[in-house]
């Protein structure tokens, strides 16, 4: 647990962080949100005191951060930087193992977790930890500089607008990568953006600051819905979505490339394309494709027999929509019932799409600065 | 005279003046190279008297060699540590300078995440810092072993050998046979330490380095 307890800093008498009050529990995903120079880097960068406090105290776990030497603190703590900050002159491997080898692990062991942290985003250890930095794509460096974060396993994870320098599409992707991370790993993530929609996808509790001081922090549901201050509504683009996306149907905005299954694939299959596509729970379906209810590894590894088909354990009571119903009708739905997504039916009943939080934030983006895509 | 016959007369004297040379310009450049590095760091570690000390040098640097080797030469004598000394101090200028501004030219981001992960400022110095100033280093020292090659053609001023002795004798006795073979093989020299000097930075510039790929 982290705790803020009437931290203040100052630059030159100018007050940058403001009596500010503010816990973080284990595990969380805390994203700080708010306009430039709000103090954001400031605050995160106080944890590993690569900025000093003037007044006020942080405890990680009870103990004041203060009392820890600040080498020392920073070696528990992993640290994300915009810029990536991947040292040149060290190869991949070399750049992951950096602070394990500063702990002194072995030699093997700085090994086997490069290993294994490479094969967790993707990038076979052969290919890629003997090459530079300069030999990796943007996104590359900066799944490698989520991995150097990540390597001695620290339990508290600071990301400084890691994806603000990267297109579109790789920090999709990498904002993907990352919340899989969180949820496989269970450390606390901190994470500074001023981008709502990256901060609506990631975040647990979104923490929205201005001039110093914490303005509102709730869950992006909540910041959704009922922005505390002016000044949020006015980030999120001055129009709160309630209002706007009256004349959106869920055809507009549900996610169309979806996933389903015949009821007749064994629980065996199911589980595999599951864990192979990344997703814990699929849409079945009848011969006629018509929309029978969805299936959870959980339900298939609590319930599931070997060799059995998946239909006695599908649910089928689960919360549906249609293509026709109005968008904001149903992004409200989704918050109430706090499932992952909602399934989009067809008139004729045939699954037409999904809609998750992400596409209630493109909704949100689309109306307010136009239609991207 | 043929070429032949210069080194049948002088071929040996040649060859003495040559060794001399070389360890007037080894020692020198060692010496200052060492001091260079050393204070070069201590000048990045401290940017308000940098700002002053470095200007300084920089004008300490335009002193000509004579004038500087002359004064030493009045107060420490006739001796070849003068000429170490002088060599020394005009070899170190170009090393400082680089090491410092390599030193400061180093990515703010790099640093910012060496101090992130937990490296001590020994650690930043020795695993990050130096190893990105290295390609500066290395000019620096190229630049001044070339200098300090002609720059210890002085010593023959004071009588301490060297190639410039074959200079020196030959301006005096109006032989320029003499002065072409002692400028000749002062050349070669600058030019082959140069290379030699390349050849051991492209070895040990790791591939991350190297512009290009
Ligand atoms: N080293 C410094 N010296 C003086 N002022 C500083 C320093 N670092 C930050 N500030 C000021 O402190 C304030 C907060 O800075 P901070 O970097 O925390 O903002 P931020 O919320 O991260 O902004 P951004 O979104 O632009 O990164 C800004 O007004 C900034 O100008
Ligand atoms: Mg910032």
């Amino acid at each position: 647990m982290i705790v803020y307890e009437n931290v203040s800093k100052k630059y030159n008498d100018v007050t940058v962080v403001d009596n500010l009050n503010l816990t973080i529990n284990d595990g969380e995903f805390v994203v700080l949100i708010g306009p430039s120079g709000c103090g954001k880097t400031t605050t995160l960068k106080m944890i590993n005191r690569l900025n000093k406090i003037n007044e006020g105290n942080i405890y990680i776990d009870n103990q004041n951060i203060l009392d820890v030497d600040a080498v020392e603190l920073r070696r528990k703590i992993g640290y994300v930087i915009q810029q990536i900050g991947l040292f040149p002159n060290m190869t991949i491997e070399e750049n992951i193992s950096v602070v394990p080898r500063l702990l002194k692990w072995s030699k093997e062991k700085c090994k086997q977790r490069v290993h294994e942290l490479l094969e967790m985003v993707n990038m076979p250890y052969e290919e890629n930890a003997k090459k530079y930095p300069n030999e990796l794509s943007g996104g590359q460096q900066q799944r490698i500089g989520v991995l150097r974060a990540l390597a001695a396993e620290p339990p508290i994870i600071l990301m400084d607008e890691p994806f603000g320098a990267l297109d579109p599409i790789t920090r999709d992707a990498l904002q993907d990568e990352v919340k899989a991370l969180h949820k496989k790993l269970h450390k606390t993530f901190i994470f500074v953006t001023h981008d709502m929609d990256e901060a609506v996808k990631l975040a647990d509790r979104i923490v929205f600051m201005s001039k110093g001081k914490v303005l509102q922090a709730a869950t992006p549901e909540e910041m959704l819905n009922k922005p505390e201050d002016p000044i949020i509504r006015n980030f999120m683009g001055k129009l709160s979505y309630s209002r706007y996306c009256n004349d959106l149907t869920c055809a507009d905005v549900m996610k169309k490339r979806i996933l389903t299954v015949l009821e007749t694939k064994k629980t065996l299959e199911s589980v595999e394309l599951m864990k192979h596509k990344e997703i814990d729970s699929i849409i079945v379906v009848d011969h006629e494709d018509k929309f029978k209810g969805i299936v959870t590894i959980q339900n298939i590894r609590e319930h599931g027999k070997a060799g059995e088909t998946i239909s006695r354990i599908t649910e089928s009571n689960v919360d549906t929509v249609s293509v026709s119903t109005n968008a904001k009708d149903a992004f409200d739905k989704l918050i109430e019932t706090n499932v992952d997504y909602l399934v989009v039916l067809n008139p004729d009943k045939t699954a037409a799409g999904i809609i998750t939080r992400t596409s209630m934030t493109k909704a949100l983006a689309s109306v307010v600065w136009g239609d991207a895509e | 005279m043929t070429p032949f016959k210069f080194l049948e007369i002088y071929g040996e004297k040649l060859l003495i003046a040559i060794l001399v040379h070389l360890e007037y310009v080894f020692v020198s450049v060692g010496i200052g190279f060492i001091i260079a590095l050393i204070l070069g760091i201590l000048l990045s570690r401290t940017p308000k008297i940098s700002k002053i000390i470095i200007p300084v040098i920089g004008v300490f640097q335009t002193i000509p060699g004579l004038v500087f080797i002359g004064v030493l030469f009045m107060y420490l004598g006739m001796k070849p540590i003068t000429v170490i000394i002088a060599l020394s101090i005009y070899a170190l200028f170009p090393i400082l300078k680089n090491t410092y501004t390599g030193i400061l030219s180093v990515d703010e981001s790099v640093k910012e995440a060496a101090r992130g992960c937990g490296m001590t400022n020994m650690q930043i110095l020795f695993k990050v810092e130096l190893p990105l100033a290295m390609s500066a280093i290395f000019s620096g020292l190229r630049m001044s072993t070339i200098y300090t090659v002609s720059w210890a053609v002085l010593a023959a001023m004071i009588g301490l050998g060297g190639l410039g002795e074959f200079i020196y004798r030959g301006i005096d006795t109006n032989n320029n046979v003499l002065i072409v073979g002692g400028a000749l093989p002062a050349a070669v020299i600058a030019i082959i330490l140069g290379l030699l000097i390349d050849c051991i930075q492209k070895k040990i510039t790791p591939r991350g380095l190297k512009g290009g790929k």
